[in-house]
């Protein structure tokens, strides 16, 4: 028997436990529930459940992120799908009884909650909130590790890399870089030593997609490393985490230890010859280190500084060794093409952006919250089918993508597909995932200087331009939108993003001046009516 | 198998040169005469790239490249003065002024300062930019040598020299962004440093006032680099590899 | 992979280690105060390779709250790692703290959707009300106020974190009085 076959058998035992059970109580246990403490509530659920000694009938699960983080804590009742926010440790009880008479409890039902999920389309995220993070068996029953064991006993690492390459996965971080290519250029590096890096550093502020995958599925990103791993010829893995995460990271630790356990990490993994072994490191509050160059010298304990590129990491990265980068969400994409194959993953999205993205929706949007959507979405779609619109009926503005490196969209352009190529072209970029969605309040000014404020804090400080540019930049956009500004500063701003964007060392520099650019492309008027001399603006 | 070649041609300003594969364009440029402005380089340091003044372009090539870390490739052909180019060192060398408080005529290194050298050079008459006039100090304690928060434009070459080839590493950059600057170790006074050497060698690589000799007058305050070169030789240093 | 004394060092493996190859790199401890151990443990695991430094200094925050110059040069000597060097990377990374926090520590999360669901109207009610800025403590010691990038609780913005326990959806009356209920808890208690 191999050791595949044990797992499977533990993944059978755990179906036919789960299946004996008329009821499930799913409750979100992810950070934005948790908060709200959905713990307690958990563990009143499962006191209830003991009282009235219906162990054997109702099952209290632990599950991650359901999506809908501002009105957690969440509760889903299965069979019967009914879906509860905002519970609160008092509620318990009547949702006890609720899953007993399968009448759903009025106060707190929210018949409409499957609408929020109708224009969704789940692949990374086809776990998060119905699976218990914290059990490897019910990763197993969820076809866990089964891509693990077809890509170590069935398929060679050039078969595995090709499949990634047809598939027409791109890195999810925010460049869009062709996953496939990546890892061919890794593969053929020589070297003994090479390393997968995984990228949790999530850094945009406004964005939660990565720790809600780390929350909810965190063997997921495990056996995602350990295939990219085996296809690149990588034998230690480093997993680079934010140390606000404590959640995660505490998931992960758990899963790493088990994984080590169950032979799905270290030595000869599944009885093949293959060993990998994954440790976590943790950052420390710098979102330069987003910047490959930058993250390596902070796993190496330095200062996260880029340097110039090339040399790319993937030729000389950490310790000087061939590395592989891959962020968060496009770990989590391997394991289901690797299952399904890459045809299947390149039926969703469009012809140059395959598959799915996560955003997380937030800002003057009725649902706020994580979703899933095939590439090619509109943000209209997005914006109002998912997320329903602004609150109390004031008009959308603008949505802002890719954070301090993106760009704001206005209104009258929302009809635009959400593909890599097609955001770039209005000025904004896909970035890891963040949308703010702003009303007509919104002064796009202050957005800009609040984005601008945000690069020049996380300015590394190591080259001129972005150091000073943005520095420069905030001080000119502060002087505009106090009404001081003049002509000539709006023209020396532009200068600065024109300088700041093409001679900066690393990404952050050069895409810093993008909100600044966008706003004033889509929005000029709001800068020129806030200048002294508007009158020489106009000649 | 056909038989790489080691050497590379192409042309630099219009110019036919060669260079071999280890070498980098900034090499090349200065072999061949042609003059790229650098301030975070020195022969003998390791490369950053960090005061992007020897950006150059390649035809075809989307970016601009730091001519002091991109090694050379057959067939590239290098513009290294484009009037775009210049604009965008001039505003560089700008926003350095405006960054500090640099002012020449009270300066102990006017006339023997590189920002100002290039400055001048690159047609710089005046700073657009508002001046940021921040509040540094004026480290006076080491009894050889006084550090000027105010004239250092975080070239980060003490930094290096001071690591890499004095081995004392008593120098490192606090912070980020616009708000780092210099300190000597835990951010003590230089003079009560447990690490510094005092062996000058910081001094003579800053490329402004910034670190300078105590008592020497203005137009004497000369930097000796010279010993950069003889000490990467006789000891075998490559910062480099 | 490191050597020391020709024996391969491989980080998550040095239980493999000689103990006393490894007392060679052990400097002794600051004092008695068991939570240098731990920090030494740290060290320890990661072979007191000089890449550990981040790593180690976590563990000193997460130890001592904060970082102070002792911990700073004991880390620098055990580690190898020259004091400046330390101090530009505690400097470097906002998680670290060079001073201690006051008796009780309120976040403003300023992500872009708690700034623009409110966050900064939070950060001005603490200016006002509390008298502390970003990054300072009350002068009686009370309550520290610092800033953090996005706490990931998007969702519930805006956000602030209380003592480590994460407040959603407030406005400036409830940030009031959620602050007020915890700084009142100690006096009761005094």
């Amino acid at each position: 028997m191999t050791i595949y076959d044990t797992l499977q058998g533990m993944a059978e035992t755990e179906h036919d436990r789960q299946a004996q059970f008329e009821n499930e109580m799913w409750v979100c246990l992810a950070s934005g529930c948790a908060s709200q403490n959905a713990d307690q509530l958990a563990d009143r659920l499962a006191d209830l459940v003991k009282e009235q000694e219906l162990e054997e009938k109702v099952n209290v699960k632990c599950v991650g992120c359901m999506g809908l983080c501002a009105t957690g804590p969440h509760v889903t009742v299965k069979p019967a799908g009914q879906h509860y926010s905002e519970v609160r440790p008092e509620d318990a009880e009547a949702l006890v009884e609720a899953a007993k008479t399968g009448e759903p409890y009025e106060p707190l039902y929210e018949p409409e909650y499957s609408q929020f999920f109708d224009r969704q389309t789940r692949i990374v995220l086809e776990n998060a909130g119905s699976v218990d993070p914290e059990s490897l068996e019910d990763y197993l029953v969820h076809d866990g590790y089964k891509a693990l064991n077809i890509a170590l006993t069935e398929m060679s690492p050039d078969e595995i890399i090709q499949e990634i390459t047809n598939s027409g996965l791109r890195g999810r971080g925010g460049g869009g870089y062709p996953t496939g290519l990546k890892w061919s250029t890794v593969a053929k590096a020589e070297s003994d030593t090479k390393y997968v890096i995984c990228n949790a550093d999530e850094g945009d502020p406004g964005a939660f997609m990565d720790r809600s995958v780390l929350e909810s599925d965190p063997y997921r990103i495990l056996e995602g490393m350990t295939i990219a791993a085996f296809a690149v010829g990588a034998s230690k893995g480093h997993i680079y985490v934010r140390a606000e995460y404590p959640l995660a990271i505490d998931r992960l630790n758990k899963a790493i230890r088990r994984a080590k356990r169950e032979n799905l990490l270290g030595n000869e993994i599944l009885g093949t010859p293959f060993n990998f072994s994954i440790e976590i490191r943790l950052g420390a509050g710098a979102f330069v280190c987003g910047e490959e160059t930058a993250l390596i010298a902070s796993i190496e304990g330095k200062r996260g500084q880029p340097r110039p590129r090339p040399p790319y990491p993937a030729d000389y990265g950490l310790w000087g060794e061939p590395t592989l980068i891959n962020n968060v969400e496009t770990l989590a994409n391997i394991a289901p093409i690797i299952r399904n194959g890459s045809d299947w993953y390149a039926s969703f999205g469009t012809e140059s952006s395959k598959g799915t993205k996560v955003f997380a929706l937030t800002g003057q949007v009725n649902n706020t919250g994580l979703i899933e959507v095939p590439m090619g979405i509109t943000l209209r779609e997005i914006v109002y089918d998912i997320g329903g619109g602004a609150p109390d009926g004031r008009a959308v503005k603008a949505v802002q993508t890719g954070g301090p490196s993106g760009g704001c969209i206005p209104e009258h352009m929302l009809d635009l597909p959400v593909d890599f190529e097609s955001l770039r072209e209005v000025g904004s970029m896909m970035g890891s995932g963040g949308m703010i969605v702003m009303d007509d309040t919104a002064s796009m000014l202050e957005v800009a200087r609040f984005f601008m404020e945000f690069s020049m804090t996380e300015s590394c400080g190591k080259c001129i331009p972005c150091r000073v540019g943005t520095k420069q930049m905030y001080d000119l956009l502060g002087r505009i939108e106090s009404g001081v500004g003049t002509y000539r500063d709006l023209q020396l701003l532009r200068e600065l993003c024109d300088v700041t964007q093409h001679t900066s060392l690393c990404g952050l520099g050069q895409s810093a001046p993008n909100p600044v650019l966008s706003t004033l492309h889509f929005f000029e008027d709001e800068y020129l009516s806030l200048l002294t001399d508007v009158e020489a603006a106009a000649d | 198998m056909p038989v790489r070649s080691r050497v590379k041609t192409f042309t630099m300003d219009g110019q036919d040169v060669s260079g071999h594969e280890s070498e980098t364009i900034l090499e090349i440029a200065r072999q061949n005469d042609i003059d790229i402005p650098t301030l975070c380089q020195l022969d003998g340091l390791s490369i950053i790239g960090a005061c992007r003044l020897c950006l150059v372009e390649v035809v075809g090539w989307n970016k601009l490249v730091p001519a002091c870390a991109t090694y050379v490739e057959e067939g590239m052909e290098v513009v290294t003065n484009s009037e775009r180019l210049q604009n965008y060192r001039r505003m560089i060398i700008e926003m350095l002024f405006a960054e500090g408080n640099h002012v020449c005529s009270v300066c102990v290194s006017n006339g023997n300062c590189s920002l100002q050298y290039l400055a001048t050079k690159l047609g710089m008459d005046y700073v657009r930019y508002p001046y940021l006039n921040p509040d540094r100090t004026v480290d006076m304690s080491h009894e050889r040598f006084v550090m000027d928060h105010n004239r250092c434009i975080l070239c980060t070459r003490c930094v290096r020299v001071c690591d890499e080839i004095e081995g004392a590493h008593t120098w490192d950059v606090e912070g980020r962004g616009y708000k780092s600057h210099l300190i000597t170790d835990l951010d003590i006074p230089w003079g009560d440093s447990r690490t510094c050497t005092s062996c000058g060698k910081c001094m003579n690589v800053c490329p402004t006032g910034a670190i300078v000799e105590k008592g020497k007058p203005a137009g004497e305050m000369i930097k000796r680099r010279e010993f950069l070169g003889y000490l990467t030789k006789m000891r075998g240093v490559n910062n480099n590899e | 992979m490191t050597y020391y004394s020709g024996i391969e060092i491989e980080q998550g493996n040095v239980s493999r280690i000689n103990e006393e190859i490894m007392s060679k790199y052990s400097v002794p401890l600051p004092s008695d105060d068991k939570r240098w151990r731990i920090v030494q443990g740290t060290m320890r695991r990661n072979g007191f390779r000089p890449d550990a430094l981040i790593e180690t200094l976590h563990t000193v925050q997460e130890s001592f709250g904060f970082l102070d110059e002792e911990a700073l040069l004991f880390v620098s000597d055990a580690l190898n790692v020259a004091p400046s060097q330390v101090y530009g990377v505690a400097t470097f990374y906002h998680f670290f703290q060079l001073k201690p926090a006051g008796d009780h520590v309120c976040s403003v999360c300023t992500g872009t959707a708690c700034y623009i669901k409110g966050g900064r109207e939070l950060l001005t009610h603490l200016r006002e009300e509390y008298n502390v800025e970003p990054d300072e403590t009350t002068p009686d010691g009370r309550l520290s106020m610092t800033t953090v990038r996005c706490i990931g609780a998007c969702g519930l913005a805006p956000a602030v974190v209380i003592d480590g326990e994460v407040a959603g959806r407030l406005t400036t009356e409830m940030l009031s009085e959620r602050l007020n209920a915890v700084l009142a808890e100690e006096e009761a208690a005094l």
